[in-house]
């Protein structure tokens, strides 16, 4: 235990008047990152559970790992495709990790960076919430995003997505979906297109998403095969084309009582019921771009989603609907989901107030109704 | 002496009309992805104020206060079309770019806003000083997020290039989303929570 020692011993440096005072946050965070806190809660209400935030959000982390495992073999893949190479799983695998983990030490040290200068600001504990943010960032950006602008889209989300608005559980919006966003309309040439989603792509090969075959007026047929979009051995960013990976993550997340199923089903309800208004292949529609990833890990987030059941059904649905709505009636963006979520994100509120308010009045009426009765 | 002076400063900084009172957001939306539109837009923003303030002080004894809102507008319209056939006769260019805004400073808030709350009770002397401040208040905030919008969106200043040509070279790119409308408004934002936390120090 030399390690506990350590920390006791230079722990009076740390606090109120030590040397430095300044950097308790600092402190702080690293000995609950090494060592169970020994703080127990001192006001407010009191539930005694294991699961706390911190244990969420690993569990969620941990529902990431299959997305983050394949993404990883898949950018290998692609790119050794695009060459018309074949290559060992271990050589596929390697080369996928090389371009990945630049991608994850911007986002994580670029965003912790900002998380704990603010908490030194404001003379708050670091919150954990970044851990799961930093995490999704990379695995919804195309491989061949340059850092310099991940590092942008990190330090923009992070800051006006979630410290403003006074951090983690604060936001309005998905943070991750924002980084996004915010690269989506910043750089949009980094962005779309069919030379984004593969890294080091041969130049004859196309490399374009099922969703930029079909922006560009493919049919159907043009499409890979069904097969081929669930397993995800297709283009697109890093963690979405693996629909059996976002399966074993999404089963974990509702399980774990994390992800909320209605919001889930409810998505998939409102995505079929546009599609079938506008008579496009369901199947196909379900399974191409970040529909499946944006429904278990962006759309169920329970900071940013509706509170209540019935609002969680109206949230989910429309984010379904718009989905559709903007894949097959805009001209100009090929995906919609990312937009649909954050559009809802801001609406989740309003829903919320409204499901609230008629549940006020709804009873208020049945009061009315027996106090005249008993008169 | 400091009074006065007081009446040029504050709309500056600690009664600022965007910042503070956050008033006329939208032409600030509009016309900020360029620098140069937007500093003829705040001189023109700043001659109106000025001198519908001074009109209406000198006017405000004689207006009867059920129709003054009326005689306000009128003042002000014609002001703006003033200015508005000055920028059409010299600066064409901007005009165009400007296109409906220019117009539409009758209705920003900031002009009717001194006018109700300053001209109609204080001196011309005042009154005047009182909208060039302001002018000049709103202009700040104007020049200030276009000076941003301007070289990080377009990578010039003033239609100069200064951005060096190595670091697109590099693979920069300008930044699409600072010429979207929303862009200016979290700049706005940006400088509001600098203003404030500034102050509570």
């Amino acid at each position: 235990m030399g390690l506990r020692n350590y920390i006791d011993k230079i722990k009076p440096n740390f606090e109120t008047g030590g040397k430095y005072a300044r950097f308790h946050s600092t402190f702080e965070a690293f000995e609950t990152f090494l060592y169970t806190p020994d703080k127990v809660t001192t006001s407010g209400s009191h539930i005694r559970d294991t699961v706390d935030m911190k244990r969420n959000l690993i569990t969620v982390v941990i529902a990431l790992i299959p997305c983050f495992l394949f993404g990883t073999w898949n950018i290998g893949y692609q790119h050794f495709l695009s060459y018309g190479e074949s290559v060992t799983f271990w050589h596929t695998f390697g080369y996928g990790l090389l371009k990945i983990i630049p991608l994850y030490l911007v986002s994580y040290i670029v965003g912790l960076t900002i998380e704990f200068v603010f908490a030194e600001i404001r003379h708050e504990d670091v919150n954990e919430g970044y851990f799961v943010t930093g995490f999704l960032i990379p695995l919804i950006m195309p491989v061949e995003v340059p850092l310099w602008m991940l590092a942008l889209a990190v330090a923009f989300a992070v800051i006006i997505g979630k410290e403003v608005f006074g951090g983690s559980g604060m936001n309005v919006v998905n943070p991750a979906l924002l980084a996004r966003a915010f690269l989506f309309f910043s750089y949009p040439s980094k962005m779309t297109g069919d030379s984004v989603w593969i890294a080091d792509k041969a130049d004859a090969y196309t490399g374009a998403t099922p969703l930029g075959t079909i922006l560009n007026g493919g049919g159907v047929n043009e499409l890979p095969s069904l097969t081929d979009m669930f397993v995800g051995t297709i283009p697109g960013s890093i963690g979405e084309t693996s629909k059996i990976a976002i399966l074993i993550g999404g089963i974990i997340l509702i399980i774990n009582g994390l992800a909320s199923c209605r919001i889930v089903v409810s998505t998939f309800l409102g995505a079929i019921s546009m599609a079938l208004v506008f008579n496009v292949p369901i199947c196909q529609h379900l399974l191409m771009g970040g529909f499946m990833f944006g429904t278990f890990f962006m759309a169920t987030d329970p900071v940013t989603a509706a509170q209540t059941n019935p609002g969680k059904w109206i949230y989910g649905f429309l984010i379904g609907a718009i989905v559709m709505l903007i894949r097959v009636a805009n001209p100009g963006y090929p995906e919609g989901m990312m937009l649909s979520i954050l559009l809802m994100n801001i609406f989740a509120p309003l829903i919320d107030w409204c499901v609230v308010a008629l549940n006020i009045r709804r009873r208020k009426k049945r009061w009315a109704a027996a106090e005249r009765r008993s008169k | 002496m400091s009074k006065n002076w007081n009446l040029i400063t504050a709309p500056l900084r600690k009664a600022n009309p965007v910042t503070v009172l956050i008033l006329g957001i939208c032409s600030s939306l509009a016309v900020t992805a360029k620098l140069k539109p937007a500093i003829v837009m705040a001189l023109s923003v700043t001659v109106v104020t000025a001198l519908s303030n001074l009109v209406i002080s000198l006017l405000r004894k004689g207006i009867p206060s059920k129709i003054r809102i009326i005689v306000q507008l009128i003042v002000v319209a014609a002001l703006v079309i003033l200015v508005d056939q000055f920028l059409k006769a010299f600066m064409y260019d901007v005009s165009k770019q400007l296109s409906v805004f220019v117009g539409l400073i009758i209705t920003n808030c900031i002009v009717m806003g001194r006018l109700e709350a300053f001209a109609m009770s204080h001196n011309p002397w005042e009154s005047l000083l009182d909208g060039v401040g302001n002018g000049l208040g709103y202009g700040s905030i104007l020049v200030i997020v276009a000076f941003f919008r301007e070289i990080l969106g377009s990578g010039t200043l003033l239609g100069v290039q200064v951005i060096p040509q190595g670091l697109y070279d590099f693979g920069y790119i300008n930044n699409g989303l600072m010429i979207l409308p929303p862009m200016a408004l979290i700049i706005i934002g940006i400088i509001i929570w600098l203003q404030k936390s500034e102050e509570e120090r």
